[in-house]
């Protein structure tokens, strides 16, 4: 992902799967739940773009948006959600659990919070071998709250770790606005502090304010200078999960974000640099037809092999847990 | 003979000959630098290995263990401490729900070679909070591997093994223990892991046995032998892979069975035990089965009460006369 075109169109691809992941989730064809990322596009795939291929990033269950940011095809990523053999966790992961290990996506994390420490430990294996590789860990603002938070940054800190700490702040937890549960305004940036971390707040919704913001911190992290904590405002444009209607938000609030909608951003962005409305719309619907073809194939596919149940337990492959 | 080593220093050498051998071993955990851990059981690594392989970490067990995690999953073979096994509560997420997980949850795409080496048991009157035998919860997880040593030797080539091992290990090194002497391990010293020992061999009842409980029971046979009940006792070493071959064997061949564990009958990993056996050896029985294992209480503080609680030589010499009886 070179150029803003490059980021438009992965938005794009992104926001169409979670369309498709909702449809199919209401054709029953889902089961489980999903936590779509519909208007978080710019803050993963901003991110994606300031990264190296041989970084690692850890992402929450509301990680399809990262999986696909980080290089998983549209048609993995709906496959898995759909329990089939071509899915990309081969179905023993589901919605909330999508990883890419080939492209450094190490993994989603339904436990709100837990893998922060983990970025933060795959930031210090970077150290200890050497590299200059460094750790993106993303999270809601709901897991400023959890203990796991505060003693990863600590030990980020005090380790002067190669790591990023992006906190996705979409203002709400699952249904209470974060605001009414948390003691400062700002619930990552304004905890930094306390652990002699540089955070910003930034738009979340422009996808060229994410780069910048992360190639910055991603530059202090490989200079030796240490971790980050980057507080991204954006806004879902579902609910929580599932079919949740999101009705605990404020009609004007849900209107003034959905008029700040990253794709719209990226396009006036895309004009201001001369790109015509006719090259945007080639994209759209390059988009829209890559998507289109995804949701055939994984519909199609084989579906997962229930003697996969017993597979995969340990690294040699088996679940042999006795003699 | 070579000088007998304490199971503590075994606890070191053990560490020390894998990071000697493999640079991606490395260790962190709380005080186990320079000040050697609060069991000793560090001792010399720092010396040796220096503060680029030897981390003291804050107090933050789920830092510590999540932190070994994400190493574990980007090339390095992390070895963590947690100082009382207790604590695991306070990273119980991570050895419930994320290490024993990531692999099978991502369809294997990624492994956690990782060891959580953490001081469990009692007899040594710390009470409620840092006396616990825990070995149970983990079993409670399927995805982690469990060993729990009984002496030097085995610690050194056990933990080879465990740090060696593609999957997460959780080492219980039994406190009581720690003091206690053996013959030094030999050099490349490698026990499988999922391999009992038969510790004595026996033809009238079988007694199998962990950790603390192997010499335990091995004081038990030495005292019932001389009223002429000949004990075996098989020391699991390991709870996952468990070796059930080896018991169900010595069943075959003694027809009585008494399991005796430090973690509380409720829940206590003997209970698998005996129900493989009820399932896959109960024609080979002529007597009940018996389990001596923990009271289904906290472990209290003095002396005389937390004998009541926990197995002891009398208990279990009490179980296996019973169970000849039968
Ligand atoms: C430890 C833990 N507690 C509670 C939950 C249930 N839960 C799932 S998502 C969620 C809200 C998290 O909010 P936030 O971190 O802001 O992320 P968002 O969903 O808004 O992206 C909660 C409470 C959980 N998964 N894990
Ligand atoms: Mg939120």
């Amino acid at each position: 992902m070179r150029t803003l075109l490059d980021m438009y169109e992965r938005m794009a691809v992104i926001r169409r799967t979670e369309k498709a992941a909702f449809d199919l989730f209401m054709a029953g064809l889902v089961k489980g739940t999903t936590h779509l990322a519909s208007g978080h596009e710019a803050v993963a795939v901003g991110t994606a773009a300031a990264l190296r291929p041989d970084d690692y990033v850890f992402a929450t269950y509301r990680g399809h948006h990262h999986a696909m940011a980080m290089g998983a095809s549209a048609e993995e990523c709906l496959a898995e959600l759909m329990s089939k053999a071509t899915g990309v966790c081969r179905a023993k992961g589901g919605s909330m659990h999508l990883t890419k290990a080939a492209n450094g996506m190490l993994g989603s994390y339904a436990i709100v919070g837990a893998h922060l420490p983990m970025a933060a430990g795959a930031a210090w294996s970077a150290k200890l071998r050497g590299t200059d590789q460094v750790a993106v860990a993303f999270f809601g603002d709901g897991a400023t709250n959890i203990g796991a938070f505060h003693e990863a940054l600590n030990l980020a800190a005090v380790w002067k770790l190669p790591v990023l700490f992006i906190c996705e702040n979409n203002f709400y937890m699952e249904y209470t606005p974060i605001g009414a549960v948390t003691a400062v305004p700002h619930p990552a940036a304004d905890r930094a502090p306390a652990y002699s971390i540089p955070a910003v707040v930034i738009d979340g919704n422009d996808v060229t304010v994410v780069r910048d913001a992360v190639a910055q911190a991603v530059e202090r992290a490989r200079a030796g200078e240490g971790p980050t904590v980057i507080e991204a405002e954006t806004y879902r444009h579902h609910g929580h999960s599932r079919t949740d209607p999101g009705a605990y938000r404020p009609k004007e609030e849900v209107e003034r974000w959905l008029k700040h909608d990253p794709l719209d951003i990226a396009r006036a962005h895309l004009e201001a640099q001369g790109i015509t409305p006719d090259d945007v719309r080639r994209v759209d619907e390059r988009a829209a037809a890559h998507v289109a073809a995804a949701v055939d194939a994984a519909k199609n596919a084989p579906d997962a092999d229930p003697a996969e149940a017993f597979t995969d337990v340990w690294a040699d492959g088996s679940a042999t847990w006795r003699s | 003979m070579a000088e007998l080593i304490t199971y503590r220093e075994a606890v070191a050498e053990g560490i020390a000959r894998e990071m000697r051998r493999d640079p991606d071993v490395v260790c962190l955990g709380e005080d186990i630098g320079a000040a050697g851990g609060v069991f000793k059981t560090t001792v010399g690594l720092f010396d040796e290995f220096g503060a680029g392989r030897v981390w003291d970490t804050p107090i933050s067990e789920q830092a510590i263990v999540g932190a070994a995690m994400g190493a574990a999953m980007t090339g390095m073979r992390p070895v963590a401490e947690i100082m009382f096994s207790d604590f695991l509560a306070c990273c119980w997420d991570y050895l419930a729900n994320e290490i024993p997980k990531v692999r099978y949850m991502t369809g294997g795409q990624v492994t956690v070679p990782l060891v959580v080496r953490t001081a469990n048991g009692g007899g040594l009157g710390f009470g409620a909070q840092h006396s616990q035998s825990v070995e149970n919860w983990a079993l409670t997880v399927p995805g982690l591997k469990i060993v729990a040593p009984s002496t030097p030797a085995d610690v050194v080539g056990l933990m080879a093994s465990a740090i060696r091992s593609d999957d997460p290990v959780v080492f219980f090194e039994h406190k009581g223990l720690f003091a206690s002497k053996g013959a030094p391990a030999p050099p490349d010293h490698v026990i499988p892991l999922g391999k009992a020992a038969v510790r004595r061999s026996g033809a009238d009842v079988t007694v199998v046995a962990l950790a603390a409980t192997v010499p335990l029971a091995l004081t038990a046979a030495e005292e019932l032998a001389r009223d002429g009940i000949d004990v075996e006792v098989i020391d699991l070493r390991c709870l996952i892979p468990l070796d059930m071959s080896t018991v169900l064997e010595s069943v075959a061949k003694t027809s009585r069975l008494v399991v005796v564990e430090e973690n509380p009958y409720q829940g206590g990993w003997g209970g698998t035990v005996v129900s493989v056996v009820a399932e896959e050896g109960f024609e080979s029985l002529d007597a009940p089965i018996k389990r001596v294992a923990a009271a289904n209480v906290p472990l209290p503080f003095a002396d005389a009460l937390e004998e009541k609680v926990i197995p002891t030589v009398d208990k279990l010499v009490a179980a296996v006369r019973t169970t000849v009886a039968y």
